[in-house]
Formats: C-alpha cells, sequence, structure tokens
C-alpha cells in the first residue's frame, strides 16, 4: 500500500508502525547528541514516535537499560546507491534499508544514478512510492542536476523539488562543462538545493581503474591521478564563490581537494566534502592482487592522502561522513580489473571503520564522528533529522563501542557482497537502530 | 612415458614450483636461472634434424588470445608442439568472447575440456592471475594489458646471456620507447634487476614518467647520454595511434630524438646488442641497418623465445631441472625418441 508522507514533503517514508502509546526510557547509556552539545550519561525518553522531555509520572514507561552504550540520533549516510529502479539484481529499497538499519543508520539519501536515471519527477514519484511501499528506514531522494546525466543540459530542478528531492546531483558522473555547471548552481538556489558533485575530469583520468602511482605503474592499470578530482574541486570552490551557491565535494581521496576545499572555507564559500570509511583505511597496494573489491571511484590512494584526509576530519574541513554504499552482484565484479564495475558496498561495515580510523587513533572524539553522522549531512541536506530534541522524530541508534565482531559479507543484508573488508576484525558496533520510535534492527 | 623416464635426473637442483607463470616481478633469481639453464638444452634440440621430444605427450595446451598476436602464438604453438602436446589455439574472433562470455566461464570451460596449460593473451592487466585463482589448470601469461609479458623478458635476457657468454651483473642496459604502456618493459625491468644488471629507461618525459624510478632503474630523456656506456640497447616498438596522441607529437619527432640512427649507433661500443620484441618499424625505432647488421640479436630473440617457452611448458608441466655442465655439451642426456 502507498502511503504519502505527510508532515515533511521532502521526507519520502516514515517507519510509521501503530505506537499507540507507548512510551519508553533509554536509560544509562552515554547520551551523544552533538545538535544541543549534550555527551553524559543520562536519559534519552521516547513517546508516540517521538523525542520527549519527559514522560508523564502516571504513564507506564517501558525502561531499557542502556549502560555502556552510547545513545545518539540515528545516524545518516548521504551518499547511498539502492539501485532501484532498475538494477533490483544489485541492490533494493528494501534490501538496502535492511543494510542500513543494520548499520546502524535510520536516515540515508539514495543517489539518482538509477536505471533511468532519476532526472524527472515521474521517476521520483516511482521511488517515493517504493520506498513508501519497502523501506525499513527513511529514504531521501536525490534528483539529477543534467538530463539523463548527460552533462549537458539542465534537468527540471524545480520538478525535482516539488517531487521530494534534497539534492541535486549527477553522481557517479561529474559534470565538465563548466558553464552548464555554473548555471546549476544558479538555478539551484532558487529552490534551496545543495549541489553534490562527483569531483572527476573525464580528461585527466580517462580509463583510469586505479590511483596513478607506484602500483598503478608496476601492475600495469591506468591511472586515475588525483589532479583529475582536486582540479574539479578546485573548480567548484571557484564556481560556489561566483554564484553564491551551496557544493559538496562527494566522496574526497586526494591531500590536494582537502587543501583545496579548507581554502575555499576559509574564504566563506558554501563548500563542504564528505569522506569514505575506505578512502581512511585503505590504500592503492590493496590492488596488488588485482582483487576487485577494491576498485571504487574515486579510487583508494596512498599513506600521504590518508594522513591528509584525517587531518581534514580533524580540523572540520571534513563535516561529513558517509559510505557510498555501492552493491554489484558478484558475477559483475569476477571479471579482468579494468571490465569491473566501480564500488563497494559501505552500509554494514561504515560505522566501525570510522570507529577504527577515526576514533581508535584518537583523530575526534565520539562526539565530533557522531556530529558528522547525524547533525552535519541533516544541515546541509536542510532534514528535520540528527538530533534528540524533545519533538524530534524518535530516530535513534545505539552503539556499543567495546562490541568486537568479525566482517562475514554471507550474514549481511544487502544484496550483494562486494565488500574488500570480509574478514576484518572490528571493534564498535551498532546494537540497535530506532526509527519514529521502533526498533528496526537489533542485536 | 613422462618426462623422468626419458630426461635423467641430475644432480640436486630447485625444482620448480608454481602452477602458473604470471610475471617476473613474483620470480626469484634462480627461478630464471632454472628457465634458462632448461632452454639451453631444448636449445639444442632444436638444432637437430628431427625436433620432437615427448615430455607433454597426451597434454593439453590451449592457446587462449584474447587480444591479437602472431608471433607469440606461433612460439608458443611451436613449442607445445614439439615438447608432443596436443595444442589449440582460440583467437578473440571466437565466437564465445564475441557472445559476450565472460573471462571465467571461457576458463572453466576449457578446463573441463580437461586443458592442462593455457597460454593467455589478454588486453587487460591482470587478466592471467585472475584465471589463474579460479582454475586448476595452469596459466602461462603470454602478455596481459600493460602489466607483463615474462616469457619475453626470459628470452631477452636468455638472448643476452647466450650472445656475451656471461651473466648481467653490472651490466648496463637500455629500454627505449614506449615504456609506460609497454608490459615487455615492465617484465625486462624486473628480470634485468633481479639477475643484476644496471638498467636505464630511455624516452619521451611522457612516455617515461618519473614514478618508475621507484622500481629501481635509472631514466634518461636523451638517448645520446646512454649510448658509449650501454652494453645493450633494448627498442620498443612505437605508436602513435589516438591514445598517443597528447603524449608525443608524431612519429617524425620520435625518430629525431629516440630513433637508433647510424649516426647515434657510431656513438655506441662496438660490441652493443641491439634489440628488439618485434614486430619492428624500420627507420622509426631503429634504422634498418641496423636491425640486419652484426649487433642486432633480433633474430635470435626470436629463435630463442621458443626454446624458452618449451621450457617453461616443461617445468611447468613437473619436469625435472635439466642440468647442463659449463663447456660440456648441453644436455647429452636428452634423448629424443628419434635419435
Amino acid at each position: 500500500m502507498m502511503k504519502l508522507a505527510p508532515r515533511d514533503p521532502s521526507l519520502v517514508s516514515t517507519y510509521d508502525r501503530k505506537l499507540g502509546t507507548r512510551s519508553w526510557a533509554l536509560t544509562g547509556g552515554r547520551v551523544i547528541d552533538p545538535a544541543n552539545r549534550r555527551d553524559e550519561i543520562g536519559e534519552v525518553y521516547v513517546r508516540d514516535g517521538k523525542i520527549v522531555a519527559e514522560i508523564p509520572v502516571n504513564e507506564s514507561v517501558e525502561v531499557i537499560d542502556c549502560s555502556g552504550l552510547i545513545v545518539c540520533p540515528g545516524l545518516i549516510d548521504l551518499h547511498v546507491h539502492l539501485r532501484e529502479p532498475g538494477q533490483g539484481s544489485k541492490e533494493t529499497v528494501a534490501t538496502g534499508t535492511r543494510a542500513a538499519a543494520a548499520g546502524g543508520f535510520s536516515t540515508i539519501v539514495a543517489m539518482p544514478n538509477t536505471k533511468p536515471v532519476a532526472d524527472g519527477p515521474n521517476t521520483i514519484a516511482w521511488l517515493r512510492q517504493r520506498i513508501a511501499e519497502t523501506a525499513i528506514v527513511n529514504v531521501y531522494t536525490t534528483g539529477c542536476i543534467s538530463q539523463n546525466m548527460a552533462g549537458e543540459a539542465l534537468a527540471p530542478i524545480g520538478s525535482l523539488k516539488q517531487a521530494g528531492v534534497v539534492a541535486i546531483t549527477d553522481d557517479g558522473k561529474c559534470i565538465q562543462n563548466n558553464e552548464l555547471m555554473r548555471r546549476a548552481l544558479e538555478y539551484a538556489q532558487m529552490f534551496d538545493l545543495p549541489l553534490l558533485d562527483h569531483c572527476q575530469d573525464y580528461a585527466l583520468s580517462e580509463g583510469g581503474v586505479m590511483n596513478e602511482g607506484y602500483w598503478s605503474t608496476v601492475l600495469g592499470l591506468q591511472g586515475w591521478p588525483a589532479i583529475a578530482e582536486e582540479v574539479i574541486v578546485g573548480r567548484n570552490a571557484l564556481l560556489a564563490e561566483l554564484t553564491g551557491g551551496t557544493v559538496h565535494c562527494q566522496h574526497l581521496s586526494s591531500a590536494g581537494s582537502v587543501r583545496l576545499v579548507r581554502e575555499a572555507m576559509q574564504r566563506g564559500v558554501k563548500i563542504s566534502a564528505e569522506v569514505m570509511p575506505h578512502h581512511l583505511a585503505l590504500t592503492d597496494e590493496s590492488i596488488a592482487g588485482y582483487d576487485t573489491n577494491f576498485k571504487m571511484n574515486p579510487p583508494l590512494r596512498t599513506k600521504r592522502d590518508i594522513a591528509a584526509l584525517l587531518e581534514g576530519v580533524a580540523d572540520g574541513t571534513i563535516e561529513i561522513l558517509g559510505s557510498d554504499h555501492a552493491p554489484h552482484a558478484t558475477y559483475e565484479k569476477e571479471v579482468e580489473f579494468s571490465e569491473a564495475p566501480f564500488g563497494i558496498l559501505g552500509l554494514e561495515t561504515e560505522l566501525s571503520l570510522f570507529v577504527k580510523t577515526l576514533i581508535e587513533p584518537g583523530v575526534i572524539s565520539w562526539a565530533k564522528m557522531i556530529e558528522k553522522l547525524t547533525i552535519n549531512p541533516a544541515k546541509l541536506l536542510r532534514l528535520d533529522k540528527g538530533t534528540l530534541s524533545p519533538g524530534a522524530d524518535a530516530d535513534i541508534t545505539l552503539i556499543d563501542p567495546a562490541r568486537e565482531w568479525v566482517v562475514d559479507k554471507e550474514k549481511f543484508q544487502s544484496k550483494s557482497r562486494n565488500t574488500p573488508f570480509h574478514g576484518w576484525e572490528l571493534k564498535g558496533k551498532a546494537v540497535a537502530t530506532v526509527v519514529a520510535g521502533e526498533f528496526v534492527f537489533s542485536c | 612415458m613422462s618426462p623422468t623416464e626419458y630426461m635423467a635426473p641430475t644432480t640436486p637442483s630447485r625444482q620448480w614450483k608454481h602452477k602458473d607463470l604470471l610475471s617476473i616481478r613474483t620470480l626469484e633469481p634462480w627461478e630464471i636461472d632454472l628457465i634458462h639453464d632448461t632452454a639451453s638444452a631444448f636449445k639444442e634440440i632444436n638444432s637437430r634434424a628431427i625436433k620432437k621430444v615427448p615430455a607433454l605427450r597426451g597434454k593439453t595446451v590451449v592457446n587462449l588470445f584474447v587480444e591479437p598476436s602472431t608471433r607469440t602464438r606461433a612460439s608458443f604453438e611451436l613449442a607445445a608442439n614439439r615438447l608432443s602436446a596436443d595444442v589449440i589455439s582460440l583467437e578473440s574472433s571466437s565466437s564465445s568472447f564475441k557472445k559476450g562470455e565472460t573471462l571465467k566461464d571461457t576458463g572453466l570451460n576449457l578446463q573441463a575440456l580437461n586443458a592442462d596449460f593455457m597460454v593467455m593473451r589478454h588486453s587487460c592487466a591482470g587478466a592471467a592471475q585472475f584465471l589463474a585463482e579460479r582454475l586448476r589448470t595452469g596459466i602461462i601469461n603470454a602478455g596481459d594489458g600493460a602489466h607483463e609479458h615474462p616469457s619475453q623478458a626470459l628470452l631477452d635476457t636468455f638472448t643476452i646471456r647466450e650472445r656475451l657468454g656471461r651473466d648481467l651483473k653490472g651490466l648496463k642496459i637500455a629500454i627505449c620507447g614506449d615504456i609506460m604502456f609497454s608490459r615487455v618493459a615492465r617484465s625486462n625491468i624486473w628480470a634485468l634487476l633481479k639477475l643484476g644488471a644496471d638498467v636505464t629507461l630511455v624516452g619521451p618525459s611522457t612516455l617515461v614518467p618519473p614514478v618508475f624510478k621507484k622500481l629501481g632503474v635509472n631514466i634518461s630523456h636523451k638517448l645520446e647520454d646512454i649510448l658509449p656506456e650501454a652494453h645493450v640497447i633494448m627498442l620498443l616498438r612505437i605508436q602513435h595511434e589516438r591514445q598517443r596522441q597528447a603524449l608525443f607529437p608524431s612519429l617524425g619527432e620520435y625518430v629525431s630524438l629516440f630513433g637508433l640512427t647510424a649516426a647515434r649507433f657510431r656513438k655506441c661500443r662496438p660490441d652493443v646488442v641491439i634489440m628488439h620484441p618485434g614486430p619492428i618499424n624500420r627507420g622509426v625505432e631503429i634504422d634498418s641497418e641496423l636491425a640486419d647488421g652484426v649487433n642486432s640479436v633480433i633474430l635470435e630473440q626470436v629463435t630463442n623465445g621458443m626454446a624458452v617457452r618449451m621450457a617453461i611448458l616443461y617445468l611447468l608441466s613437473g619436469g625435472q631441472p635439466l642440468h647442463v655442465a659449463p663447456g660440456a655439451p648441453l644436455a647429452p642426456h636428452i634423448t629424443s625418441p628419434a635419435s
């Protein structure tokens, strides 16, 4: 049955089973709510699917002991490929949102490079119906910047906004035409829509399948040099400055990109950036065995780039963490390296990998990390999400920072298995995901 | 008859232990020596009137050439034939590739036909390793994209040894041409370094980028500078198709800067060894007369190629090391059936 989302026109689906008047309290946990600068052992109260400041004394309350756990706003991943419509053999809204729930994410944002691409309101409407019927977490949609994602003419951005998208992006592709990019930034401002850009100069990266450097030289694989990303990050900064538009640089991979974003932010340009766990956890040396589960776009780079990305996360240049969850069927990945599609799974290992790369080495605090996974992406996309403020939807993630686990791709909720992290021993895991007051995952 | 029955095992020598031959980078120097020594024995057989031995009788060798090749394919085919293997060759024009069958499925089907070895040429780097990891069949990489071409490097280093009658330690060897896209260059770099040579890559700065220094070689963009000292000059085929047009302006300019001309040849050592993996562009990489001159070993490379490929197939099939005593006739214990 289709359910139209009544409260927020851009919210495609709220997981709203009948809740009655059930009230409950999460007690004894470390409550981290960066939006409200809260980090303390305390309580969170939920009533009728909403966060409340307190429960009336005469009402019965179910108490959930959260001792030893972190209680935080439901995590948000603003960069997810759900593959519907058109590529349901890789992932579906149903499987992708279950993967999100298992990873601690109560809200995800679907990229529009589907088949067909989401460059018009009809596709968005179809997807929203699909979400209403099959999603178990909140899913927001995005629309294309350009028609057919071809980088030649503007997509109907106003109609996309009316259909409910929260951003425009040609993710997976990059608009090469600087004039079109300029006009997109100007036009999207009418609708207060941020522009998310996959930064890749095609001429500089033509045929590239991995980072250009020592390992591409040894392996004889065509290089995709960091400069191909940096040239576009630089362009985006200049165009955002010129137009006053908001540009968000997706999945930064290189040291030079971090520097360019930092410099632009210091000039007051409305620019932001995200980083993915694989770009912090792995280098291009991983490709030495030609394993296509290490092939993604942009590619894995070097230790020097990782150091710069970590610095960017620490100093606030990189405000947002995401996964670029990109499912592909095993048979599609099991081909010659240069023939394989780009992309790896992300949602179910994302949080633990950020713990490993950011928390364990002391790059940032838990509060900072959760900020970059909740309120920061919510602010960028103007979502009424990412806080534990009274009145907010009761989207909550419970994290056990001491939980040790071994990644087993065969146990993933995702429909696909393309992860390079199979067998990794990780510490720190989401143990429950709550959407609008309902547990959609616990372990 | 198994190979060991008619080829007497010799003094203890280390045994080949890999299922596949995928790259030179992953070989030990002694493994290169082992292939060279074995190739010496087979070269002697190739000079006899009856050139066939039964070492691979009953075995099946599939030449899987997903990228077209003439000389490497012919060389491997003849090598397998002379070892008495059953040989079939599949080309990129074969229907399965055109029908969109994946490489994995093609490999599994050939394995199901009980192929013992697949000699594989493919335009994608890593393709040989990809199949090797998925099949029991032994895979011999006959060139994978810009990655490696191990048998070419083995025959090149064999040829240098033979021509100069010494090992490669300290020899100054220049490789000149389109290094960036060359699997021959990469395999030779590793082989030459493992055998102790001093390697300099020569070519335009766009085709010989600085990153190659990290492999342990020198780089030069001026051919004249390296000529007086080089013991060996390996020339690579240079092409100027679309992919190269941003990398150097024209073949004419390439020749003027990097062609081995008669004038440049006069700056070389008198005993310099000139090599080329073929097919040569006469008048581009090399002046025509030089290609045919006494310093050129281009055709010896071809002849040696077959012996080296016989050695590879023989060792991968479990053949015992063939010992060649210095000064002694090559492999006197090998008896071909007809002799």
